[in-house]
C-alpha cells in the first residue's frame, strides 16, 4: 500500500538524520517538532477523522504526563512500561469522557466545551491534591540511561518520539483503509445517515476517542521524559489543547500527513517569533490563535486542502475539462 | 455578584439565540472592556459607573466589526469553523494581553471601593450593591428592547427562521453583526460595574466565561430569563461554594454543575433544544 | 407474509399527536406506498420504525423480529434501512466511497467493499459519476446515491422517503425504473410519495395517514376514489363537491 510504504521511507530518513548531523540546534528543532506532530496526530485522529473537536485535549496529555510521573516516582515502575500504562490509562480516561459525552448524544459546540470542562476540574484537582505534587508539580531526578528512558544526547529522545509519531502514522493509515475509518468519517460526514445504514455512531466515537487519547497520553509521557517535571498547568492548561488543535487544522484535518504539516509550520513560525521577539509570555499562543484565524479565513481546508485542490485541478486540466 | 454573571450570560445566550455559535471570544472580550474601563479611570480619571456610555457603545462597535469582518467570513456557512474562529479570537486576545500588560493584576481606587452599606444584618460592599441594582438595570433594558422595539422583533426573527427574516427584506448580516455587538456591548456594560468591585488581569475572562457558559447551559440556551434566573442561582452557589470548599475547589463545583446540566438537561431549565 | 407489521404505534411531541394509534402491514416483496397530506406523520412514522424516534406505545415487527425502539444500525444488520427526505450524503467523500460506506455493512475489508460498491452503482446508474465528490451531484444525482447507498446493505426493507421529491418529470421518469428495479430484485419497498404517478404506477397497496391517523387502505384506484381521502387533501366537503361537479358533467 503507498501509504505504508511512504510512512516507512519516511521513518528511516528521520532515524538517519541524528546519525550524521551533530548540531544541538538541528536535533532539538526536530525533536520538538516530532513532539508537536505527534499531538497533532492525536488531534487529527478524533477532531479530523471523526469530526469532534476538542478543545481540552490536554485532559488526556496532562494524564499521561502524570502517570508516567507517579508510575516511576511512587510506584518504581520501570519508565519504559509507565510508558505503556500511561497510554492505557489514558486511553481509559478517553473512554470514561466518551462514552459520558455520546451517550447522551453531545455533539459540536456542547462536546467542545465539555471536554473543556474536564481539562479544567482535573487541573484544578491536580493543583490541590497532594499526590500530584500540588502546586509544585512533580520532578523526574537526572539519571541518565536506557533503561531509565533517559538518553545523554538528543538521539534517544528522537528515535522515542519517531517511534510514536511512527505508530500515529500507521493508526492514521489504518483509519483511511479501514472500515472502522470508513465509518468513522461517515459519521463525521453524517452521523444521522451513518447511523440508517448500520454505523453504530456512539461506538465508533467511542473507540476514536480512546485512540486519540492515547496517542496524546504518549505524547504527555514523553514531554515529562524530555523536561523531567510536570505541573498542573503544563499538563492540562490551554496551551496544549491549543498546539493540538491549531497543528491538525492547519495542516489540513482528516489526512495523513496532515498533522506533520501543520505542526512543522507552527513550530517553524513559534520559533522565529521566538528569535525576533524573545520569550515574550503569550507571544507564541498569539502566534498560533492568529494563524487559525487566518487558516479559517482563507484556507479552512488546511495546507494539504490546498495541495488536493491543485491536484484536482491539475487532473481536469489533463483530462480537457 | 449573580446579577453581574447574568449580564455577562444574557450576552452570550443572545449570540447563541441568534447566530446559533457558541461565543468562545465572550471571556476575552469581557478581559478586553475590563482593561477599557481600568484605563479609561487611569489615565482620563473617568469613573467606571460613568464610563459605561463609552465602553458598551466601544464594545458594541468592536463586536459588530469583529462579526461582520472576521467571525462572518471565515465561517463559510459551517458552524464548525465558527467555533474554531472564536477560539482562534479568544487566543490571540488573551495573549495579546498577556503581552501588553504581562500577568499583573491591576484594580481601581475609587472614593466608594471601600464603602459598604448595611441592608439588614448584612454589611455589603456598596460597589457590589451598585454592580447587582445596575446589571439588573441593563439587563431589563435590554429584556424590553428585545420585546418591545422593531429591532427586537428584527433578531427575534432572525433568531428563528432565518431565510424568512431575509425574505421580508431583513438584512440578516447586519442583524447578526448587531447581536453579536449588543451581546459585546453587554460586556462592556458588565465590566463597568464589574470593576470596582473586582480586578482585571490577561486571564479574568477565563474564569468569567465557564460561569456564564455554565449560566446559559443551565438556564437554556437561548432563553433570555433563564439566563438572567441562571446567574442569580450561580451566584449564589458559588458565594455558598467558596464558603465551604475554599476558593478553587469552589470552581470545581461549576464546573461539575455544567457537566451536569450538559449531560442530563441539555435544554437547561427554559430553553429550547437546538 | 407481512415482513414488516406496525401494531398501534404512537408517538406524540408536547401537544401534537404526530402518530396516533397507527396499525399496518407491508407483504414481503411487495411495494407499499405510503401517502398523505403534510404534516400528517409520515416521517415520524418512518422515524419509529427504523430506530430513529421512541415510540410512546405500540410496537414494530420486522421479519419476525421485535424492534420496536432498536437502534437503527441494528436494524440495518437485521436487513432494515431507509432514506431521508431531505438527502444526506457524504458531502467531502466521492459516490465510491458513500455508497462503500453502505457496502461494509456485509464486507469487512475494504476492498470488497469498494468493489460492491462499483457494483452497485452500476445496478442504479451512477457508474460514470463513481469518483465524483457526492457535493457536486445534482439533486437527482444525490437521490439515487442515497438509493445506492441503502442498497449496498444488502437490505430486505427499503423505507424510502420521497425519493422523487424535487425532481423534474425527466428526472422522475429515469428514477422509476430503478424504485421499480429494487422491488424486481427482491427487496421489499415502503416508499412514502407525494408524486402520485409512481404511487399510481408503482404501488400495489397504499396506506393514507391523515393527521397522524390512518385513514384508508387499498390498492392505488381504490385509495383514490375513497372520500375520505379526497377530504383529508382538498377539505372538508371537497368529496362531496367533486362528486356533484362529476354528477353534472355526466
Amino acid at each position: 500500500m503507498k501509504d505504508i510504504r511512504l510512512i516507512a521511507l519516511f521513518t528511516v530518513t528521520v532515524a538517519l538524520i541524528p546519525v550524521f548531523i551533530r548540531s544541538g540546534v538541528v536535533l532539538n528543532f526536530l525533536m520538538m517538532g516530532l513532539y508537536a506532530t505527534l499531538l497533532a496526530q492525536a488531534w487529527n485522529v478524533l477532531g479530523g477523522f471523526g469530526g469532534q473537536f476538542s478543545f481540552g485535549h490536554a485532559l488526556f496529555f496532562g494524564t499521561g504526563a502524570y502517570v508516567q510521573a507517579i508510575a516511576q516516582l511512587q510506584l518504581d515502575v520501570n519508565p519504559w512500561c509507565a510508558l505503556l500504562l500511561a497510554m492505557a490509562v489514558g486511553s481509559t480516561v478517553g473512554a470514561f469522557v466518551g462514552a459520558v459525552s455520546f451517550r447522551f448524544g453531545l455533539k459540536g459546540s456542547y462536546f467542545a466545551l465539555i471536554t473543556l470542562a474536564f481539562a479544567e476540574v482535573f487541573r484544578i484537582v491536580a493543583l490541590s491534591v497532594p499526590f500530584t505534587g500540588a502546586g509544585v508539580g512533580l520532578m523526574l531526578p537526572l539519571r541518565e540511561a536506557t533503561a531509565n528512558m533517559q538518553f545523554s544526547s538528543r538521539s534517544g529522545y528522537i528515535w522515542l518520539i519517531l517511534g510514536l509519531v511512527t505508530l500515529a502514522l500507521l493508526m492514521t493509515a489504518w483509519l483511511r483503509h479501514s472500515r472502522f475509518g470508513a465509518y468513522l468519517q461517515a459519521v463525521r460526514d453524517n452521523e444521522d445517515a451513518a447511523r440508517a445504514i448500520g454505523v453504530n455512531a456512539s461506538s465508533t466515537k467511542l473507540w476514536a476517542t480512546m485512540m486519540s487519547a492515547m496517542l496524546m497520553a504518549a505524547a504527555g509521557a514523553f514531554y515529562f521524559q524530555v523536561f523531567q517535571y510536570i505541573d498542573p498547568g503544563l499538563a492540562f492548561g490551554p496551551h496544549t489543547s491549543v498546539e493540538a488543535l491549531v497543528g491538525a487544522i492547519v495542516g489540513g484535518m482528516g489526512t495523513l500527513w496532515g498533522p506533520l504539516l501543520g505542526a512543522l509550520v507552527l513550530h517553524v513560525l513559534s520559533d522565529l517569533t521566538r528569535n525576533l521577539f524573545g520569550q515574550l509570555p503569550g507571544i507564541s499562543m498569539v502566534v498560533y490563535g492568529s494563524v487559525l484565524i487566518l487558516i479559517m479565513l482563507f484556507l479552512p481546508r488546511g495546507i494539504s486542502g490546498v495541495g488536493s485542490s491543485w491536484h484536482t485541478l491539475f487532473k481536469n486540466n489533463r483530462q480537457g475539462l | 455578584m449573580g446579577a453581574v454573571y447574568a449580564l455577562i450570560a444574557l450576552g452570550l445566550t443572545l449570540i447563541y439565540g441568534v447566530l446559533h455559535i457558541i461565543n468562545f471570544a465572550h471571556g476575552a472580550s469581557l478581559m478586553v472592556a475590563l482593561y477599557g474601563v481600568y484605563f479609561l479611570k487611569q489615565k482620563l480619571n473617568i469613573d467606571p459607573y460613568l464610563a459605561l456610555p463609552i465602553v458598551a457603545p466601544a464594545m458594541f462597535a468592536f463586536g459588530y466589526g469583529l462579526q461582520r469582518i472576521v467571525i462572518n467570513r471565515a465561517s463559510h456557512g459551517k458552524d464548525e469553523n465558527i467555533l474554531l474562529v472564536t477560539l482562534g479570537i479568544s487566543i490571540v486576545l488573551e495573549n495579546l494581553a498577556l503581552l501588553f500588560f504581562k500577568s499583573d493584576t491591576y484594580s481601581i481606587d475609587t472614593a466608594y471601593t471601600l464603602a459598604t452599606i448595611s441592608i439588614g444584618p448584612a454589611v455589603v460592599p456598596l460597589s457590589k450593591v451598585i454592580a447587582f441594582v445596575g446589571a439588573l438595570a441593563v439587563s431589563s433594558i435590554l429584556l424590553i428592547i428585545m420585546h418591545r422595539t422593531d429591532l427586537g422583533r428584527a433578531i427575534r426573527a432572525v433568531a428563528k427562521e432565518k431565510q424568512g427574516a431575509r425574505l421580508m427584506g431583513i438584512d440578516v448580516d447586519h442583524v447578526y453583526a448587531l447581536s453579536f455587538g449588543i451581546g459585546l456591548a453587554c460586556l462592556g456594560a458588565a465590566a463597568c460595574f464589574l470593576l470596582p468591585a473586582y480586578y482585571v488581569n490577561p486571564l479574568v475572562g477565563n474564569g468569567f466565561v465557564l460561569i456564564a457558559f455554565t449560566i446559559v447551559v443551565l438556564g437554556g440556551m437561548g432563553s433570555f430569563v433563564g439566563a438572567l434566573l441562571g446567574g442569580l442561582l450561580i451566584g449564589v452557589v458559588e458565594s455558598i461554594g467558596g464558603l465551604v470548599l475554599g476558593e478553587s475547589l469552589g470552581q470545581v463545583g461549576i464546573f461539575i454543575i455544567f457537566i451536569a446540566v450538559l449531560l442530563f438537561r441539555p435544554q437547561g431549565l427554559f430553553g429550547s433544544r437546538q | 407474509m407481512n415482513l414488516l407489521s406496525v401494531h398501534n404505534l404512537s408517538r406524540t411531541f408536547g401537544a401534537v399527536h404526530a402518530v396516533q394509534n397507527v396499525s399496518m402491514t407491508v407483504p414481503r416483496g411487495s411495494l407499499t406506498a405510503l401517502i398523505g397530506p403534510n404534516g400528517a406523520g409520515k416521517t415520524t412514522l418512518f422515524s419509529l420504525i427504523s430506530g430513529f424516534s421512541l415510540p410512546d406505545s405500540g410496537k414494530v415487527i420486522f421479519d419476525g423480529k421485535d424492534i420496536t425502539g432498536q437502534a437503527p444500525h441494528r436494524s440495518a444488520s437485521l436487513g432494515l434501512t431507509r432514506t431521508f427526505q431531505i438527502v444526506q450524503p457524504f458531502a467531502a467523500q466521492t459516490v465510491r466511497e458513500n455508497i462503500a460506506v453502505g457496502a461494509h455493512l456485509h464486507h469487512p475489508k475494504r476492498s470488497e467493499a469498494l468493489r460492491s460498491a462499483q457494483a452497485v452503482a452500476q445496478r442504479v446508474g451512477l457508474a460514470a459519476l463513481l469518483d465524483k465528490p457526492a457535493k457536486d451531484l445534482t439533486v437527482a444525482g444525490r437521490k439515487r446515491l442515497e438509493l445506492a447507498r441503502a442498497l449496498a446493505t444488502q437490505p430486505k426493507l427499503i423505507l424510502l422517503d420521497e425519493v422523487l421529491a424535487g425532481l423534474n418529470p425527466q428526472e422522475i421518469q429515469e428514477m422509476l425504473p430503478v424504485v421499480q428495479g429494487l422491488v424486481e430484485g427482491g427487496i421489499t419497498v415502503l416508499m412514502i410519495e407525494h408524486v402520485m404517478q409512481a404511487v399510481m404506477n408503482l404501488a400495489q397497496q397504499v396506506w393514507v395517514l391523515a393527521h397522524g391517523q390512518l385513514i384508508a387502505q387499498g390498492t392505488p384506484s381504490e385509495v383514490t376514489q375513497n372520500p375520505q381521502v379526497i377530504q383529508a387533501y382538498l377539505g372538508h366537503g371537497a368529496a362531496a363537491r367533486l362528486q356533484k361537479i362529476s354528477q353534472k358533467t355526466q
